[in-house]
């Protein structure tokens, strides 16, 4: 119980341990889990910004090329317009010239004013940005009068009125026509006009006023003045000698408003673009000289190119603006907008991948939390299965237990009937229970596969034993072949192994009617290579001749690789080199062979589904819950084989499965536990028989049994084959005695007969049989035995008649049944009790144990008492030792104990210790050459001379390591404690039952029979 | 008559011992054992059980009054006591054993005390009803143990 609870503890840790790492996460991830939102925010800011600069880059260049045209729009008109500038002043200095050529190197002069108006008009086409040009003489004031005098008038103000008096004058003496109106006007009686004519003067070159509004029109002008000297001067000379030799000044009105305006409309991409030319000799108040203050233009675009109008002093420079807005750049727009939206696409597009990978994660997470939780509760329903299966198992028991003492007591038949139906109910579900236990077992992974030697034949002679009686009362035909190819001790789990074919034999006992079952155990490469030429179908019939099939019992069976025609290949002799013998694996391939009612097609499928039967009305019919082969199916997988079926219905199933079992290392089968192992007896050696059978299948699995006996077989198919045989035999009888010695060999020792043969021979066979056998030699003549799977008693009484012998072997065929049936025959007197004491547990085990001396060692009083008071209730005799030393002293060579029964935990020295002490003493007492002392007479000397003591442990934990323990430590078995007769059957059977002193009678029996 | 309600009387407490859970199958056997040989096979052994259990419950009460508990012991004793009570088929006093013993490999202290209360009321209980039981009970009698001999076989047989 301790064991089984830590168990569940153990397992409910690790499924908490599963479903902890469930929850963790096992993989990393790249996407943000939450706040995707605020990252789709900032990928398109980022962008938006990126896209800006990537705006700005390209319009950078295009207002580049805006500016470059501005540039060069803006220089070009600068230069032209100073180009023209420059012509017109050198005109005016060449006038200059002119008038002081002509004015005061000629004396007289040859210019007056009619001729320099008359010039002036026609040289204005070179000047055509000058209004006019006049020449003012300088006159002092003392020299006004004359001045006057002469000229014919008074010097007047640029106000037109007579000037007041001053230090010098500047009156216009030579005018253009267009400029007549400045006559006798004092020149520098006008602001600028006198700071330019101080400036000329001073500097003997062409100086400009700052622009100012001209008289005469609206129009911004400047004036351009030219010094006019009275003689050539030297190139160095003072200004004071310049000013002392100036004659007077020559000037010129530029209008420069439509001077520049003349020029752009000369040019192209004049709407374009604003021009405006600035003053600027004081650069903190430039003054306008050519635009309108309000015609502003574009800002963001200015070029500004400076103007040398031929004046140092005074400076100008031209401003220049594109009229309009330059265009936005579209490329560069489109570019960074359409880029722009890629990327806000690909943005959102990354934004719903991630909430949805996050969503996946997420379901994927619960999806895997809710695949542990399943698990885990998967496992735990297995477990609880495992707990309330057994759980229920003790409830289960007592209330069969108390159905049992209730059909003790008097009841009416009703209620005897319901009490029998309540107690088979109870047993079918405590059958259930166990099956669903078995299930929830493997399925919670606690069923563990032992690895022990075992005997094959053995165990399937068992499974039948199960359910010989039910075949019989059916009256089909159950039989169990082993291939000769198949080792006899095998390595595996013969508990698992025989679990498989119960519930295999068992099925197809329920299902099958008429007919027979089939077990079959061969190679599994052996029979493949038969397989390979045939094909299968499940369910569908081959359109056969339903007359006769060579199959066991003459049934069509669902898949005729077992009637006789493929099958004499498997049991065939020398077919196959015993080559296998090398291989450490022993593939074996396993039939079960049925001729019940077929699984339905539709269900077959189906049919290794726990809890599925063909379908429902099969169950009710016939019970069964249909766990039974899907537990099989684990077993046989974990066992390492496959198993399938092939069924037609109406016809029958055959089911097969392969499993690997190790070869056992050990030839010999001394240390195997007796349970695992059934000793046969070897006292039918070479005893020589005949089977007389028409079916060739019956007649192989026969001689399979005879020949694990040690039997010489031979098989006729007729009983007139044997009575010619035998006839022969009669015949040769009467000739000389050394002939009839040569064919004694070939007479058979033992005539098997199968009942439906001899049944069908009835009238041509049996009476020859009985007349034929020759008067003198009835002891001499083979004994006759019947093989039947049922017989009626005016058949047993015509048997008889007919000359067989009492015992009728009774099938399905075992080996050590058909042993115990031949020792009866032919021991008749002394041996006869063996069959009904085997028959009765607790008669047999009297018979066993009557007179046998038993130590039974137990520090437990009680325990000691109540397994003494057991045994001795056998009669056995019974002394105790409530300790291993105890016992150890009484076990001391040579003793007189037939047995002993050891209990295992004890103080000081268990029992496993003293086990092993024993048998160290016995082989000890073994490898000394035989003693006197030593003959003593007791059963524990066995016929082979050698001490072997069987100690059986007695144990009240039914486990598997105990067992492994007690077969270590060298006892013989065991049985739990505390004692019930059915275990201490089992073991004592087991052991006793091919012991002495039965074996050694019987064999002084044979060889007696082997006497001629 | 008398004879007749006698018998049933005896069934009925014999019944009720194993309804309630304080026997099991184990005792049937016992029972079985008994015959002309031995007529008093299982009340010798009954007897011989409670001698020997009131040696170990003594044994294990001077075990827990040492402290700390010797639980290796204690399992020890107790294992015997088990050992006994599965002989004879005391089965409630068996089951308190076995959780003396998991409380033992627990090394719960606390509960070990208590289900050695549990333990020892079990066993006065049993000893109580199996003591009226024995009185009940002329096992003398031919007819009677021939009966239950009868009962016991069939169930064995199951």
């Amino acid at each position: 119980m301790g064991v089984k609870m830590q168990g569940h503890h153990h397992l409910v840790a690790v499924s908490l341990n599963e479903q902890q790492l469930g929850i963790k996460r096992k993989y990393t991830s790249y996407i943000p889990r939450r706040n995707q939102s605020k990252y789709l925010a900032l990928w398109i800011i980022a962008f938006g910004f990126v896209a800006m600069n990537v705006y700005k880059c390209i319009d950078a260049g295009h207002q580049e090329r805006i500016e470059e045209g501005l540039v060069s729009m803006c220089d070009q008109r600068a230069r032209m317009l100073q180009d023209r500038f420059r012509v017109s002043v050198n005109h005016v200095h060449a006038l200059a010239v002119l008038v002081s050529t002509f004015h005061y190197y000629k004396n007289p002069s040859v210019i007056d004013q009619e001729t320099f108006a008359e010039y002036t008009a026609r040289t204005a086409f070179e000047r055509p940005l000058l209004s006019g040009v006049a020449y003012a003489q300088r006159v002092m004031n003392s020299e006004r009068e004359e001045f006057e005098k002469q000229h014919e008038g008074i010097i007047r103000t640029m106000a037109k009125e007579p000037s007041p008096h001053r230090d010098e004058y500047a009156p216009v003496i030579f005018a253009q026509e267009t400029v007549s109106y400045l006559h006798l006007l004092d020149m520098m009686s006008g602001e600028e006009d006198r700071e330019n004519i101080l400036r000329a003067r001073a500097t003997g070159k062409a100086v400009l006023t700052s622009p100012f509004k001209l008289l005469g029109s609206n129009h911004l002008g400047v004036v351009l003045t030219f010094p006019v000297y009275k003689s050539k001067l030297p190139p160095k000379v003072s200004v004071r000698e310049r000013i002392e030799a100036t004659a007077g000044y020559l000037g010129g009105a530029f209008d420069v408003e439509s001077l520049v305006e003349n020029l752009l409309g000369q040019l192209a991409e004049n709407q374009e673009i604003v021009v405006k030319v600035y003053d600027v000799t004081n650069p903190s108040n430039p003054l306008i000289t050519y635009g309108r203050q309000t015609q502003e233009g574009d800002l963001s675009h200015t070029r500004v190119s400076m103007l040398d109008f031929g004046d140092p002093y005074r400076k100008h420079q031209m401003t220049c603006r594109y009229l309009r807005k330059a265009p936005i750049s579209w490329t560069a727009f489109t570019t960074a907008s359409l880029g722009y939206v890629i990327v806000l696409l690909a943005g959102y597009m990354f934004y719903t991948g991630a909430i949805h990978i996050v969503q996946v994660e997420d379901d994927f997470d619960t999806m895997q939390q809710l695949k542990v939780r399943a698990e885990a509760a998967d496992v735990a329903k297995s477990q609880f299965l495992a707990t309330v299966s057994h759980e229920i198992r003790t409830p289960m028991n007592g209330i069969l237990g108390m159905l049992a003492l209730l059909l003790d007591t008097e009841l009416s038949s009703t209620q005897r009937d319901y009490a029998q139906t309540a107690q088979a109910c109870g047993r079918a579900l405590i059958t259930l229970i166990n099956e669903v236990l078995d299930r929830a077992k493997i399925e919670a992974g606690k069923l563990e596969l032992e690895s022990v030697p075992f005997d094959l034949r053995s165990i399937l002679d068992d499974v039948l034993s199960l359910f010989s009686e039910k075949s019989r009362h059916k009256g089909i035909e159950l039989a169990v072949l082993v291939s000769d190819k198949v080792p006899r001790i095998v390595m595996g789990d013969p508990g698992r192994f025989r679990q498989v074919i119960t519930n295999l034999v068992g099925n197809s006992v329920k299902f099958t009617e008429h007919g027979h079952i089939f077990v079959q155990v061969h190679h599994a490469e052996h029979s493949e290579a038969d397989a390979k030429s045939e094909t299968f179908m499940n369910g569908i019939s081959e359109g056969r001749a339903i007359s006769r099939f060579r199959t066991l019992s003459g049934r069509e069976a669902a898949d005729d690789r077992n009637s006789w025609d493929t099958f004499k290949h498997l049991v065939g002799e020398d077919e196959y080199p015993f080559r296998a013998a090398t291989a450490e694996k022993v593939d074996l391939l396993v039939s079960v062979e049925d001729t019940g009612i077929g699984i339905p097609i539709h269900a077959q499928e189906l049919v290794f589904m726990p809890f599925m039967q063909a379908d429902s009305s099969t169950s009710r019919h016939y019970g069964g819950t249909g766990i039974g082969l899907s537990i099989s199916k684990c077993l046989v997988e974990l066992m390492g084989g496959r198993i399938s079926f092939v069924s037609r219905p109406k016809i029958g199933s055959t089911f097969f499965f392969t499993v690997a079992f190790n070869r056992s290392e050990k030839s010999t089968v001394s240390d195997l536990k007796k349970s695992l192992y059934e000793d046969l007896p070897n006292a039918f050696t070479g005893l020589k028989v005949t089977v007389v059978d028409s079916k060739p299948v019956r007649a192989a699995v026969t001689r399979y049994h005879l020949q694990r006996l040690g039997m010489v077989v031979k098989i006729v198919n007729s009983i007139q084959m044997a009575i010619s045989m035998r006839f022969m035999l009669v015949l040769l009888f009467s000739l000389p005695s050394t002939l009839v010695e040569l064919q004694q060999d070939r007479q058979p020792d033992l005539l098997l007969v199968e009942k439906d043969t001899w049944l069908s021979n009835e009238d041509t066979g049996n009476i020859r049989l009985s007349d034929h056998r020759p008067i003198g030699h009835t002891s001499n003549s083979p004994k006759m035995i019947l093989l039947a799977t049922n017989i009626t008693s005016p058949e047993f009484d015509k048997a008889k008649a007919t000359g067989f012998s009492d015992t009728v072997i009774m099938k399905p065929l075992r080996a050590s049944m058909v042993a115990a049936c031949l020792q009866q025959v032919l021991e008749t007197g002394n041996q006869a009790k063996q069959g009904r004491l085997m028959a009765k547990g607790s008669l047999y085990l009297r018979s066993v144990l009557s007179g046998k001396k038993i130590l039974v060692v137990d520090d437990n009083r009680v325990n000691r008492r109540v397994a003494a008071g057991a045994l001795k209730k056998f009669g056995a005799t019974v002394e105790c030792a409530d300790s291993g030393k105890t016992a150890l002293a009484l076990l001391h060579l040579p003793h007189t104990f037939d047995a002993c029964f050891m209990d295992i935990q004890m103080p000081e020295m268990d029992g496993f210790e003293v086990t092993r002490r024993v048998r160290m003493m016995e082989s000890n007492a073994n490898q000394e050459p035989m003693s006197e002392t030593m003959t003593i007479e007791g059963s524990a000397f066995t016929r082979t001379g050698e001490w072997h003591l069987p100690i059986l442990a007695m144990t009240a934990d039914v486990i598997h390591a105990t067992f492994d323990e007690c077969r270590k430590s060298g006892m013989d078995g065991y049985v739990s404690k505390p004692f019930e007769e059915e275990t201490l059957y089992q073991a004592v059977a087991k052991f006793f039952e091919s012991n002495p002193p039965s074996d050694r009678s019987f064999k002084t029996t044979t060889s007696k029979n082997g006497e001629p | 008559m008398d004879q007749n309600h006698m018998k049933k009387q005896i069934n009925s407490a014999r019944n009720s011992l194993f309804q309630q859970g304080y026997l099991d199958e184990q005792f049937i056997q016992l029972e079985d054992l008994q015959d002309d040989a031995n007529p008093n096979f299982v009340e010798e052994i009954v007897t011989l059980f409670y001698s020997d259990s009131t040696r170990l419950i003594r044994n294990i009460e001077t075990a827990l009054d040492n402290y700390p508990l010797d639980f290796c012991k204690l399992d020890d004793y107790m294992h015997q006591f088990k050992g006994s009570s599965s002989s004879i088929g005391a089965k409630k006093v068996k089951d308190e054993c076995s959780q003396f013993q998991e409380c033992c490999k627990a090394r719960n202290t606390e509960g070990c005390i208590g289900i050695f209360r549990q333990v020892k009321h079990e066993h006065a209980t049993l000893k109580r009803k199996l003591e009226t039981y024995f009185q009940v009970s002329p096992s003398n009698s031919l007819e009677n143990r021939h009966t239950l001999q009868r009962n016991t076989q069939l169930c064995a047989a199951d």
